[in-house]
């Protein structure tokens, strides 16, 4: 799939000190580099090499993925909601370009 | 303030990482499974109940499908949402100049497909009739055959339907179609020699390998199959299984699997309309 486009799913609101779940999902072919073309030519590796979810600045989830995940890699984890603010999603490729998405939350 | 840090490398396999589910795996096993069936609308049917292909997967599977977010088929309806929305072609039209809201005018379209067309002068499937509109109406190009933007807009305008049931016509003049498609469904071919019917009418619910055959209903295409990593339309899962029993296929919008497309639609009349579905 040529376009590559992040998609974020995360509670709008929620109480302080509850476990919230947030998805993240990107389309994204996930070449290793190890396959060829009809021609017989290698295709160039292109992975997204890294992922992290940033809660008001700070490191709330973070990974590093490997050879062999698959295409459109989907991710669920779980945070504790402390406070207001911003979720930031970044997705890096290998060859730098760097894929993110902001979600808002209110803590109340 | 509650910092956890997790720092996880070494994740290879996995098909999907989630990682909360790897906590909690549980084994279903294959003897309790029930497996919702209903009456097919016509007494012709040769089965005597049908069954969706959703039934014959895994709980996890089903999982995936059921939910619009995990369901990794809904980023080509994203994409397939911002290309109805867009003006290409000469008449400077999109489809939704015409078509306006799709959640309203493309509600149960795709359930009636594959379906005699006057213009055309035969039984046409959706992708075929969004092409047409594309060169008629629209004056633009043609999407080529399970090209990311046909399967965009095709996955688009399916999933409006999604829950209507299944409705295909076959008298009439798509009767010629529908009688052929059937022959189709009954011929042996390839190296193997089987039929259509021999695996998805003889022995569904039964493994071929390590696969778990279904009835063949057209009701979830296009689907995003896992082994594919994508979405893939009909045709490509007619010609894979073609090429499985060492037969060649035939091409992607080929008249015979429109036919073959028609009679399976009718086969499956009744149930609920599930693309863009998720099977492996």
């Amino acid at each position: 799939m040529a376009i590559i486009k992040p998609r974020v799913k995360s509670p709008k609101k929620a109480e302080k000190g509850e476990v919230i779940e947030i998805k993240a999902l990107i389309s994204h072919p996930m070449e290793s580099g190890n396959r060829k073309d009809k021609k017989g030519q290698p295709i160039p590796k292109n992975m997204i090499k890294h992922f992290k979810c940033e809660y008001n600045g700070v490191v709330v989830f973070e990974i590093d993925f490997l050879s062999s995940t698959s295409a459109n890699p989907f991710l669920t984890f779980k945070t504790v909601a402390t406070e207001s603010g911003e979720l930031v999603f970044t997705w890096t490729e290998d060859s730098g370009n760097v894929y993110s998405k902001t979600s808002k939350i209110t803590v109340e | 303030m509650n910092k956890t840090l997790l720092k996880i490398t070494g994740v290879s396999s996995a098909v999907f990482i989630t990682l909360s589910a790897m906590f909690a795996l549980t084994t279903v096993s294959a003897e309790e499974v029930k497996r919702k069936s209903q009456k097919p609308l016509s007494a012709d049917n040769p089965l005597d109940e049908i069954i969706s292909g959703y039934e014959f997967r895994s709980s996890r599977t089903q999982a995936l499908q059921d939910d619009d977010f995990e369901n990794p088929a809904f980023l080509w309806v994203d994409n397939g949402e911002e290309l109805w929305n867009t003006v290409e072609g000469a008449a400077g039209k999109s489809c939704a100049s015409c078509h306006s809201d799709a959640e309203k005018s493309m509600n149960g379209v795709s359930a009636s497909y594959p379906k005699y067309s006057e213009q055309a002068g035969k039984v046409i499937n959706t992708e075929q009739r969004i092409n047409k509109c594309r060169t008629d109406n629209m004056k633009a190009k043609a999407y080529k055959w399970e090209s990311p933007d046909m399967l965009a807009i095709t996955a688009y305008v399916t999933t409006q339907s999604k829950g209507v049931p299944v409705n295909v016509k076959t008298d009439g003049k798509a009767k010629a179609s529908f009688e052929n498609g059937e022959k189709l469904f009954y011929q042996r071919r390839g190296q193997l020699d089987l039929a259509c019917s021999n695996c998805h009418e003889d022995n569904y619910g039964s493994y071929i390998r390590a696969d778990m055959l279904s009835q063949g209903h057209s009701n979830g295409f296009p689907t995003y199959r896992l082994k594919w990593q994508g979405l893939g339309s009909l045709h490509r899962r007619f010609r894979g299984c073609n090429k499985n029993v060492r037969a060649t296929p035939y091409g992607f919008g080929s008249q015979e699997y429109v036919d073959l497309e028609l009679y399976l639609a009718w086969r499956g009349n009744g149930l609920p309309v599930e693309s863009p579905s998720v099977r492996n």
